[in-house]
């Protein structure tokens, strides 16, 4: 096992610096010059290039890579071009707000999606099943924009029961557990519209899965054995079809992460991908970069949990 | 019908997707939407980008509700909605095929090398797949798309470069299981050379899981289009694409009083996008044999 989880994490340092050289690629590559917000007409051309020399920009790519790798593992993301707010303090701002919409998002799509995949497989080619799968396939073609302004259409402006955005109360200034409340309230509509997908892709996996599963010699086994069909399915099948599962955990995450982007600039959730839309409008290159650079580090370190989580549980999967 | 040779591969699995209701209504409505693109300007009353005045006045027809005049109404300039409706799925189709033949082309090619030759080569481009999927893919095109000045060739090989992954992985998994399959081994011993063996031994075997992968992509190709579209970054105006045409939503007022801006064309993208999905899951079971 331990042989195992060290090869695994061997490998994904290599992905990683993959990782940090294709964000200072695409980061180089963006338009509009550093110094951009220090022209004005009283520099001269000689200034300019000093300040260039200074800061760097003349260092052939590689040590500009490494200069800027050594303040990044450091946390520093560097400076906004308007304002020179500092990136991580920008990001650290919203990333528990974005980790309280993905985390419901992430347990709202197992706790919905494993039951309805079971219930359609146990229930196969009926009325039942038929309806569930439908239902999971809409979920997955419907736009997860489209599908956030229909929900804030009917359940905030037509209906009124939950608000159209936000994620308090600004004027009501809660605190305590009428502030825990008023986000809840808020955080409904969105936590549904970002897992929609989820729930749809997880009911659809759980369902294969358990198809395969009640096909197994053991089922039939037990079915000999007369056992009850309750019995055979929720002690037998269930345990079995959800081990494959867990690879979705891993999966799940940029999904996530991709969807926040949408759902937060809908929702008007102060989190990371709202952060990033803005940062898209203003073309904050330096914002848009951190953000990728992170996310895709919490993928990596999301895969790798999940393929070890599924080694853990699955004996036959380490060989 | 002879579509197919008969008793072949692809006859059976004809036979086994033309019995599968879903599927067939699936493909009948991707097929409608083919000829409306197609058709287009033979469908749509007015051209795409024709600004309408209020009669008598030197000004827009803004939010005009349904009328006889313009079907769904106008948009925020005093466009009519329905003929931007047609006009898009032009432009939605045309994105998603040429980004899926990219992702395509890309995939299939890594698939097939790695699988075959695996070693090095197959630990190199293993570990770049790595790397791209650790990117959301919303994220990275939203990156290509911001550095480079947005225009529809632009999303399509931003899509395309960012999709390959997957066949790549399919392609390459298939690769693995077919090429220790005898008549592999009888050409490899044969003399066979590589180049041909893959080519003419290999690939025309794997063709159906390609077939599939290429219809679900399709699908993911038309809402990731849509996505980037409704974030800005995609198809700029006046170009019509069904995500564009939701932007103006994102107001609170058109949102809540003016559904016909932003109603139809997210119904239009669910739609082709379920059909085509269903078309994928009618192929993936006609394809499969122990159904």
């Amino acid at each position: 096992m331990l042989k195992y989880i060290a090869r695994r994490l061997l490998l994904s340092i290599p992905v990683i610096i993959g990782i940090t050289i294709l964000s200072f690629i695409i980061m180089k590559l963006s338009p509009g010059d550093p110094l951009a917000n220090f022209i004005n007409p009283s520099i001269s051309m000689e200034d300019l290039e000093i300040s260039r020399q200074a800061l760097g920009l003349n260092d052939p790519l590689f040590v500009q890579y490494f200069k800027w790798i050594g303040q990044v593992v450091r946390g520093n993301f560097g400076y906004t071009y308007s304002g020179n707010h500092s990136i991580s303090g920008l990001i650290l701002e919203r990333l528990p707000n974005t980790i309280i919409l993905t985390l419901s998002a992430f347990v709202l799509s197992f706790v919905l999606g494993i039951p309805i995949g079971v219930i359609a497989a146990v229930r196969k080619n009926t009325r039942v099943d038929y309806g569930l799968t439908f239902f999971s396939l809409v979920g997955v073609a419907i736009p997860s924009f489209f599908f956030g302004l229909l929900v804030i259409y009917f359940f905030a402006l037509v209906l009124g029961l939950f608000p159209s955005g936000g994620m308090i109360n600004i004027r009501a200034g809660y605190t305590g557990y009428a502030y825990f409340k008023d986000v809840l309230h808020h955080l409904i509509l969105p936590a549904i519209v970002l897992s929609l997908g989820n729930i749809a892709s997880v009911s659809r996996f759980t369902r294969s899965n358990m198809l395969d599963v009640l096909k197994e010699d053991y089922i039939r086994t037990a079915k000999a054995k007369g056992l009850r069909n309750k019995a055979i399915v929720y002690k037998h099948a269930f345990r079995n079809a959800l081990i494959p599962v867990v690879t979705i955990f891993g999966l799940s995450i940029p999904f996530l992460f991709s969807g926040a982007y949408i759902t937060e600039s809908i929702f008007n959730w102060p989190g990371m991908g709202q952060l990033g839309i803005t940062a898209i409008q203003n073309r904050e290159y330096g914002i848009i970069m951190a953000l990728n650079l992170i996310t895709a580090t919490l993928v990596l370190l999301g895969n790798l949990t999940s393929d070890i989580l599924y080694a853990i549980v699955d004996p036959r999967i380490r060989h | 019908m002879t579509l197919f040779k008969k008793n072949s591969f692809y006859d059976f699995a004809y036979k086994r997707f033309k019995k599968n209701k879903l599927a067939v209504i699936g493909a009948a409505v991707t097929l409608l939407f083919v000829v409306m693109a197609i058709f287009a300007p033979l469908i749509a009353p007015y051209e795409p980008s024709e600004f309408f005045f209020v009669e008598g006045q030197n000004v827009y027809n803004k939010y005009a509700p349904p009328s006889d005049g313009h079907l769904l109404g106008t948009d925020s300039l005093g466009r009519d909605v329905f003929s931007r409706l047609i006009y898009g799925a032009r432009v939605t189709m045309m994105v998603a095929l040429l980004a899926v033949s990219i992702s395509t082309v890309i995939g299939t090619f890594i698939g097939l090398i790695t699988g075959y030759f695996g070693k090095l080569v197959d630990a190199i481009f293993m570990r770049i797949v790595d790397i791209v999927i650790s990117f959301p893919v919303l994220f990275l095109l939203i990156s290509i798309s911001t550095i480079m000045k947005p225009s529809i060739w632009i999303v399509i090989f931003a899509i395309g470069f960012v999709s390959w992954t997957s066949t790549a992985r399919l392609v390459r998994g298939e690769v693995l299981r077919v090429k220790q399959l005898d008549y592999i081994v009888a050409a490899n011993a044969c003399g066979s050379s590589s180049l041909k063996i893959i080519l003419k031994h290999i690939l025309p075997n794997i063709l159906a899981p390609i077939m599939v992968q290429i219809t679900i992509g399709t699908a993911q190709a038309i809402l990731m289009e849509a996505s980037l579209s409704f974030l800005g970054v995609g198809v700029q105006q006046p170009t019509p694409s069904w995500g564009n045409m939701l932007m103006d939503a994102q107001k609170l007022l058109v949102l809540r009083d003016m559904p016909w801006i932003w109603i139809p064309p997210g119904i239009v993208n669910l739609l082709l996008v379920l059909a085509i999905y269903f078309v994928g899951d009618g192929l993936r079971d006609a394809f499969d044999p122990k159904q």
